[in-house]
């Protein structure tokens, strides 16, 4: 029987420093790669509500001639996709949701330059940037405008016979800097493209081509020589413009037009205030139960203690290995977990407590209260991890999140309680002289007065 | 030993007090949905003076927006609510702010379309009636054992829609009394609060299971009637179930107290719920299962209506 608690304990030990392996700051890791996850990344996730940075959620605006399919939001999906990644954003999320949605999230994504005065100059705002970026089509036109030169910023619709090359005809485009430092956006044909429009541009000598961006006049120029496959955009554009109509050349237009239905933007100084309370609460709260613990159940209370120390640890290490992506909610749900967890370990406490007062020893008691709470804990588990999968099913985002985090807490509060709490508690008990009910904050009851 | 089931008629009528100012208050509209449901944005700001709500407001509304309501975190964070707007209407509002109140940091900003709004209502909806089916057969399967282990699982669900009734309504209260609104996050801690309060209606019933074990060898007449058993167990059940919400309550109340701002209205539905969920595990699920032992409901018919009282004499 002592041989088979050492197991328990030595299997206990492992769990608990494997957990503390993983839960240290900047934790190694292991190098180990499974799919695209690697498990030398070892951080917490924070949600967008506790680092700040972008959610947005955008549906299909076609035009009244046009359809979307899945085909369509597939394309969308990997655009904006390639859109993001130029962005240089760590961990965006970026998925389709129902038939017509998409939705994008980039963690992390910082507000405005603090050192940029809004009064003296104009600031970009990275998180206001990345909306637009994503919106505009990138529908890439240059169209021959005859004699007729149009100013930038300027929206022209151009009639589709004008058209000389699309968006499409592009191999690639990249932002340059001329002589002056000014920017421009240097651009490189396909060859089949080439072909045409060294054609055009031999024919057309003298005469206007005029460069458009979602119907937005770029710039108009000159043909002073034909060209075949290389060239350049000049207009009137910030580096930050020029790069994001780049972006947008290079990597393709929309096949439809989003809209925004959803924006959710939090500044990283919000959440930073907020997971700061939330965590000092936690501790408090923490502190608070264990306090009780111990105060009501004695002996019993300090194994409950130790227990939930190593839930948090488990809890903890177990968000850094799926990831869980923690939002300020969740927090909240574990800190509330911290509460909840101890209710295994009180189910079996007040059961051995009933055991001692009908009279029966400190060691019967204890293994009479693990098998007659276990029942109930069970059941009453289960029922709850029911309803986290159906706020998992039905959620979207940060209830998920949510109902993870809650999953997860009741899982392990349960293995915590029936593995941790017992082995700890049979052990405790061998101690000489903490087998007394007094240890247990239990009176023996004479057996006549036992109802 | 407290006579808990015995005076079941009192808690009936407790709850029913509890119930009723929230119910009204939902009943006259006091329920106010946040932009989660009905869309509009939500934008927080923090002005660089101290600052009022009447300054915001009125800073606000001299930018173009009549309709914003403001609430203040603090004494300089505010909480904007107004139409459904884009990020160029939105740099409209803090250039508006900030010319009338002097510099002005966004601190988030959050933009609903009515759509998504209307399908979180429908969602919301339909997981509170999934969760509840699906309660109702996981019950009545685990007390299978048990004779009409189906009034186990009705039980448990009229305790759950009394703790979710007893939160909105309270929420319908304090939305009449100081504007408050519900959002996503309401929805959450609902749901969280259902799971939490069918767990404690298992507990208690897993005791009832246990101490009918107790004596099912006895013969029928030296049995104790379901009554007394539940009477029973639900005194054994009562340090356990106030020990663990007292836990919870724990904290829950460190959270209230030092959570700030942003989650304090979801802390404080889940406070209420574990409360009210505590009470109703005890004093309305397993008082339900006697009552309908009892066949109380046709006594209270027969009492009620006098020619029914007539005709059973």
């Amino acid at each position: 029987m002592r041989r088979r608690h050492q197991a328990v304990l030595a299997l206990i030990a492992v769990v608990f420093g494997l957990a503390l392996y993983i839960v240290i700051p900047n934790s190694p890791g292991f190098p180990v790669q499974v799919g695209t996850r690697d498990f030398s990344d070892l951080e917490f996730r924070q949600g967008l509500d506790l680092q700040g940075g972008l959610h947005v959620r955008f549906e299909a605006d076609p035009a009244p001639d046009q359809s979307v399919d899945a085909d369509a939001m597939e394309a969308v999906r990997q655009i904006i996709e390639n859109r993001v990644n130029a962005l240089g954003v760590a961990e965006p999320v970026i998925q389709i949701e129902g038939d017509t949605r998409l939705i994008v999230e980039l963690p992390g994504l910082g507000g405005p330059d603090p050192d940029c005065d809004p009064a003296a100059e104009e600031c970009d705002d990275p998180l206001d940037d990345a909306i637009a970026l994503f919106r505009e089509t990138g529908q890439l036109l240059i169209v021959d405008t005859g004699s007729r030169p149009y100013p930038d910023d300027e929206v022209f619709v151009a009639d589709p016979d004008d058209v000389v090359l699309r968006g499409a005809d592009l191999q690639s485009a990249r932002v340059e800097f001329d002589q002056l430092g000014a920017s421009m956006i240097a651009f490189e044909l396909k060859p089949s493209s080439g072909e045409h429009f060294e054609r055009h541009t031999s024919t057309h000598l003298g005469q206007w081509l005029t460069i458009t961006v979602d119907d937005i006049v770029i710039n108009s120029a000159v043909i002073e020589a034909p060209i075949r496959d290389e060239g350049v955009i000049r207009g009137t554009f910030t580096p930050d413009e020029a790069r994001r109509v780049a972006i947008q050349l290079q990597y393709g237009a929309l096949p439809v037009p989003l809209k925004v239905v959803q924006n959710l933007t939090v500044r990283p100084t919000l959440g930073e205030e907020s997971l700061a309370l939330s965590v000092r609460a936690g501790i408090v709260g923490a502190v608070l139960v264990l306090a009780f613990m111990v105060a009501y159940y004695r002996a019993a209370g300090v194994v409950a203690a130790l227990a939930l120390v190593a839930y948090v640890m488990i809890v903890f290490a177990i968000f850094k290995l799926v990831p869980v992506t923690l939002t300020l909610a969740g927090v909240a749900g574990v800190i509330l977990s911290l509460g909840v967890a101890v209710d295994a370990n009180i189910l079996i406490f007040e059961r051995t407590r009933e055991e001692v007062r009908r009279g029966r020893a400190v060691r019967r008691a204890i293994e009479a209260g693990f098998n007659r709470a276990w029942p109930s804990i069970r059941d009453s588990n289960v029922s709850t991890l029911l309803i986290c999968a159906v706020l998992f099913g039905f959620g979207s985002g940060g209830v998920r999140g949510f109902a993870l985090t809650l999953a997860i807490g009741v899982a392990v509060s349960m293995f915590s309680a029936i593995t941790i709490s017992r082995t700890l508690l049979r052990l405790a008990v061998l101690v000489p002289g903490v087998d007394q009910p007094r240890w247990f904050g239990a009176r023996p009851i004479p057996e006549e007065s036992a109802a | 030993m407290f006579d808990i089931v015995g005076r079941r008629g009192w808690w009936y009528l407790l709850s029913t007090v509890l119930l009723v100012p929230g119910v009204v208050a939902l009943l006259t509209g006091g329920l106010k949905p946040g932009i989660d449901f009905t869309g509009g944005t939500l934008l927080q700001v923090r002005v660089a003076a101290e600052t009022t709500q009447e300054d915001v407001t009125s800073a606000a509304q001299g930018a173009g927006f009549p309709e914003a309501v403001v609430q203040m975190a603090g004494e300089s964070d505010a909480l904007l609510r107004v139409r459904a707007i884009d990020v160029d209407e939105k740099d409209d509002l803090l250039t508006g702010l900030g010319s009338a109140m002097g510099p002005v940091e966004e601190l988030g900003f959050s933009a609903i379309g009515p759509v998504v709004g209307e399908e979180l209502t429908r969602a919301a909806v339909i997981a509170v009636a999934v969760a509840s089916g699906l309660i109702l057969l996981y019950v009545t399967w685990a007390f299978r054992g048990m004779q009409h282990s189906f009034r186990y699982g009705v039980a448990a669900i009229v305790a759950l829609l009394h703790d979710a009734l007893f939160v909105i309504g309270v929420f319908a209260l304090l939305g009449h009394a100081l504007n408050v609104q519900i959002d996503a996050l309401f929805v959450t801690a609902l749901l969280t609060v259902i799971g939490f309060s069918v767990n404690d209606s298992i507990v208690v019933f897993d005791r009832i299971r246990e101490t009918n074990r107790d004596y099912v060898h006895l013969d029928e007449h030296e049995r104790p009637g379901l009554a007394d058993i539940i009477n029973h167990s639900a005194n054994q059940s009562l340090t356990r179930s106030l020990n663990t919400s007292f836990t919870a309550l724990l904290v829950l109340l460190a959270l209230l107290l030092l959570g700030g701002p942003t989650i304090r209205d979801f802390v404080l539905a889940l406070s209420l719920g574990f409360a009210i969920g505590t009470y109703s595990s005890i004093f309305n699920a397993a008082c339900l299962v006697a009552s309908w032992e009892q066949r109380d409901i046709p006594r209270l018919w027969r009492r009620l209506i006098p020619w029914r009282r007539a005709a059973a004499n």
